[in-house]
């Protein structure tokens, strides 16, 4: 067996030792397992994901040999469950793989509460009335839920979760916490005792940015009534005065204080998006409420009190021209900043919890000190039914897509995947599914969608011609590439929401295989 | 159910696509078994690396309807490969990527056939990247995009008035992957942005000022660079540094610890070390599915024309939410790779000695060491020895005889130049055209220079 570290090396240095953990412990369910259902899990598999049960009631055919890697000759007539099931766990043995031979829409209607056992069912390939079973099946046992269909060259991902809150969602560009438009008496020391005009060059170019800019702030607000540049001139004169103070042209330092002045103007205070969070009707907490909610509600109070309007310091300080001993200073100055306001926090975590009758040492230091060290990132993701959204669409939204050229041919196809499923159930197969009465295919799907249309208030709308015509092209066909396209992006998705790291996509991912003009609709 | 069950074959799925007129596709696009057989038969295709995009690819491409698959790449498998490399297995560890790529694939998908080789792409003659209808390259360096985008490019032919001859156009699909993001793009040398004229998309990677590293280190990576690049070479006079071998790597790790304790500085680790010292790309198995996927669905349609194709940069990122982009580059007109060449005139005296000095002076081009190539024959070889030996009387001999005595004619040239401080491999189309014959005007000569 090689070592997990060295085998994991490449993906422990995105997620790390505690997103691996999640991912180790998940039990994760397939249902049905043609090419897009194993290519998720294999993705998975791979990756060391816990334990893993396909789900699948068919034999293997020939045709599955033409679109499936992990079925092949001597398949043909055995438990297509097994036989993927077989191949994943070459792939991994640290994984625990095993199958059931079973039809999905069977268990669905059978025995729901056999999914609440997992933490995440992928439910590839399903009609829409097995979705929306299934959905409520999932959503009252709290098991979350990932979609994934391929249709020729279409396809769909959708995330149901009731709500999954992120408090690492790692964006890849954030402003750095630096306060430099609202320091705090420490750092404004560091800067008073720091003496800008020192003679030496060598010095003089080794002072970090961020003092210079405290400092030079400081002394705008001096003598403009403690107000900081906020008109276009002011902000032109402040740099002006940066420039000024260079004493040679080579002084990166001054440089990247000139780049870096936008920090000083930007308002105080946390950002719409932050305050969104603390005003959702979760933060008021009681007994029941999610970890999660406890430290937003503590953070809501930090924020009135200690805070001042400001969110807990982050703590880290991004590379910048400096000597050593004025950047090691200054990250110390951070640091400590930051471990103050998270002690704060802490404190008032274990209030909240003492105060609900909750065990006040129920959320771990580490757990605090994450949440504080992120807190101006905290995502919040919330997922409607899809029964909700096949009933009610959000109109307005839909009708913007149908008339907005970037989005024509996905909505097109979103309502095209649904169509087909009526098709289905009203003629026993998918248009275009034998060959044949392609051309009565077409009108009837034609009528479909045009009916489900006027049934979700669009009426008027209509399809293109050559799309429906490609949609009954396709009849059903199950693409390898595409299927691969799809059940990565199901995998992506379902690492994240298992690792609750990075921030999973919103609505549904309508797959647009002709031009890779892919869209996400928010319905 | 309405129709009687088409009959059971293997290729189902794909017949619907292949089989079936269409509106939305390729003005080529001629359906039929015909079709399919010959996507099985004549089209050969390479896959150009078997790390974590090639082996996906290969596995695509083999359950997309084609037969004739070969796969290049010179490494071996390492454990780090097996999260994502899925064609591997530990027991593979040490062996070649290719072999074992090609072997796990025809194993599992009866009727395809792979031929691996292991070697490195600069390796293998012009002659045999011919051969192939389409690359796929799965890589992970700029530098052989570079190489293998110039190879591509250096089929294509142009007309007189500068159009490109469709039969010369050797399409290329590639992707790229970082952590969560990646990319597809669809590249027809001729028509749409060759590598060359987006290389700007590709920044070169940032490197610490040495004197950073020297007087004011800050992070844990300054620290790690000092001990790797500075210390490395004042202990241990002459000897190489060895990424690959760990008792190397644990002594840079001690020596950037020792530093970053002298200075302060927290955050020194084992695996920000190899991270740093060998630019480690984070890489998983989701994006490669992704973005390996793309591009052999651009493939089969290049190949087929059985629906439209990407036009021609497609972007996906899953770090935050999901978000795809096509962009529809356009070529640098005056790209010295994909462009219709350039123009070198020579008096039809010039010996090829001659004319491989003029390439080293030129001031477009310095590329030194060259070895020639007109229409598929070596005129001068550089290496192999033997073949150095079998080309050198050439070497006093006028160009204008070598290349048959005709007016103008498409050269290739393979060299060193230097990019940005490195020596780097490069293949350069040359459109060489002799003075006074069949009214070349005798004007200012790349001789000059």
């Amino acid at each position: 067996m090689a070592e997990p570290k060295t085998k994991y090396d490449r993906q422990l240095r995105i997620w790390g030792d505690q997103g691996q953990a999640a991912l180790e412990k998940a039990s994760i369910c397939l249902l049905n397992c043609g090419p897009t259902g194993s290519e998720t899990l294999k993705n998975l598999v791979l990756g060391g994901i816990g334990s893993i049960t396909v789900i699948d009631g068919s034999k293997v055919e020939l045709g599955d040999l033409g679109n499936n890697f992990m079925v092949d000759e001597s398949s043909v007539g055995q438990s297509k469950a097994k036989c993927v099931c077989a191949f994943l766990q070459e792939l991994n043995d640290a994984v625990k793989a095993k199958f059931i031979e079973e039809y999905p829409e069977a268990l669905i209607e059978t025995n729901p509460s056999f999914f609440s056992q997992f933490t995440l069912v992928v439910a590839t390939q399903l009609v829409e009335d097995s979705m929306v079973k299934l959905d409520r099946i999932c959503r009252e046992a709290n098991v979350m839920l990932v979609f994934a269909r391929s249709y020729g060259l279409t396809g769909l991902v959708r995330i149901s979760v009731k709500e999954h809150t992120v408090i690492e969602s790692k964006p890849d560009h954030f402003l750095d916490d630096l306060r430099l438009n609202n320091p705090w008496p420490e750092l404004r020391r560091l800067a008073e005792t720091t003496d800008l005009q020192v003679s030496d060059p060598i010095s003089h170019k080794h002072i970090p940015y961020v003092i210079i800019l405290v400092k030079m702030a400081d002394e705008w607000a001096k003598s403009h009534g403690g107000n900081l540049p906020s008109t276009r001139e002011e902000k032109k004169e402040f740099k002006d005065l940066l420039k000024a103070r260079m004493i040679a042209l080579d002084e990166d330092n001054y440089k990247e204080a000139i780049d870096a002045s936008f920090k000083v103007f930007a308002p105080r205070g946390i950002s719409s998006d932050l305050q969104q969070v603390i005003n959702d009707g979760c933060a008021e907490v009681d007994s029941s409420s999610l970890d999660f909610w406890i430290m937003v509600a503590a953070l809501k109070e930090f924020l009135a009190k200690e805070g001042g309007g400001e969110a807990p310091l982050e703590g880290s300080i991004p590379d910048m021209t400096s000597s050593t001993e004025h950047y090691v200073n200054l990250q110390n100055i951070y640091f400590a900043k930051a471990d103050a306001d998270f002690l704060a926090i802490e404190q008032r975590v274990r209030n909240i919890l003492k105060k609900i009758g909750r065990d006040p040492n129920s959320i771990s230091k580490a757990i605090i000190k994450s949440f504080c060290k992120n807190a101006r990132k905290l995502k919040i993701c919330r997922y409607r039914l899809v029964e909700e959204e096949f009933n009610s669409p959000i109109l307005s939204e839909l009708q913007k897509y149908l008339t907005d050229e970037d989005y024509s041919v996905a909505v097109g196809f979103y309502i095209l995947l649904r169509a087909v499923d009526r098709f289905a159930a009203n003629y026993n197969s998918f248009p275009g599914q034998f060959n044949g009465a392609m051309d009565e295919d077409i009108s009837r799907l034609k009528i479909t969608a045009v009916g489900l249309l006027g049934d979700l208030g669009c009426n008027g709308s209509t399809l293109t011609e050559d799309l429906i015509n490609e949609m009954c092209r396709f009849g059903a066909a199950e693409l390898h590439a595409v299927a691969a396209l799809i059940g990565g992006i199901a995998s992506q998705e379902v690492i994240k929401l298992i690792t609750r790291q990075f921030v999973p996509m919103p609505g549904t991912f309508i797959f647009n295989g002709i031009d890779h003009k892919s869209q996400l609709l928010l319905l | 159910m309405a129709e009687t069950a088409t009959q059971p074959s293997r290729s189902r799925d794909l017949d619907k696509l292949l089989l079936r007129p269409g509106n939305l596709v390729e003005p080529t696009f001629e359906p039929g078994p015909g079709l399919r057989d010959d996507l099985k038969e004549y089209v050969k295709v390479l896959v150009v690396g078997a790390g974590g995009l090639g082996c996906e690819l290969l596995k695509d491409l083999a359950l997309s309807g084609f037969r004739e698959l070969e796969v290049i790449d010179m490494d071996r498998i390492e454990v780090s490969n097996l999260n994502r490399q899925f064609l591997f297995r530990v027991e593979d560890v040490g062996k070649p990527k290719a072999e074992v790529a090609a072997k796990r694939v025809m194993e599992r998908v009866s009727g395809v056939n792979i031929v691996p080789h292991f070697a490195r792409i600069e390796d293998k003659e012009l002659e045999f990247y011919s051969n192939f209808s389409i690359i796929a390259l799965g890589l992970d360096s700029i530098e052989a995009r570079s190489y293998i985008n110039a190879v591509a490019c250096s089929f294509l032919e142009y007309d007189a008035d500068d159009n490109p001859l469709e039969e010369t156009i050797k399409p290329m699909v590639d992707g790229g992957t970082e952590g969560f993001k990646g990319h597809a793009r669809v590249i027809k040398p001729g028509i749409t942005p060759c590598f060359e004229c987006t290389i700007w998309l590709f920044p070169p990677q940032v490197k610490f000022p040495l004197c950073t590293l020297a007087e004011t280190p800050r992070t844990a990576a300054h620290c790690i660079e000092y001990a790797h690049l500075i210390k490395w070479d004042e202990v241990h006079s002459g000897k190489t540094f060895d990424p690959d071998d760990p008792e190397h790597m644990k002594w840079v790790y001690n020596e950037a610890v020792k530093r970053a304790e002298l200075f302060g500085i927290p955050g020194v680790t084992y695996s920000l070390t190899q991270g740093v010292v060998k630019n480690i790309i984070p890489a998983i198995a989701s994006t490669n599915a992704i973005i390996s996927a793309a591009c052999a669905l651009e493939t089969l349609k290049i190949a087929s024309g059985c629906s439209k194709t990407l036009s021609n940069y497609l972007t996906y990122n899953g770090a935050q939410g999901l978000h795809t982009k096509v962009t529809e580059f356009v070529r640098e007109r005056d790209c010295l790779v994909c462009g219709p060449g350039i123009l070198v005139e020579l008096d039809t005296s010039v010996t090829l000695e001659k004319f491989i000095g003029l390439l080293e002076e030129h001031p477009k081009l310095h590329l030194s060491k060259a070895s020639i190539t007109h229409r598929g024959k070596s005129l001068y070889m550089q290496a192999p020895p033997v073949l150095e030996e079998m080309t050198r009387s050439n070497l006093s001999l006028p160009l204008f005889e070598l290349m048959g005595k005709i007016s103008k004619d498409i050269v290739h040239a393979t060299g060193t130049t230097i990019k940005n401080d490195k020596k780097t491999s490069s293949l350069i189309k040359l459109r060489v055209a002799f003075k006074g014959v069949d009214g070349v005007t005798d004007m200012d000569t790349a001789g000059g220079a």
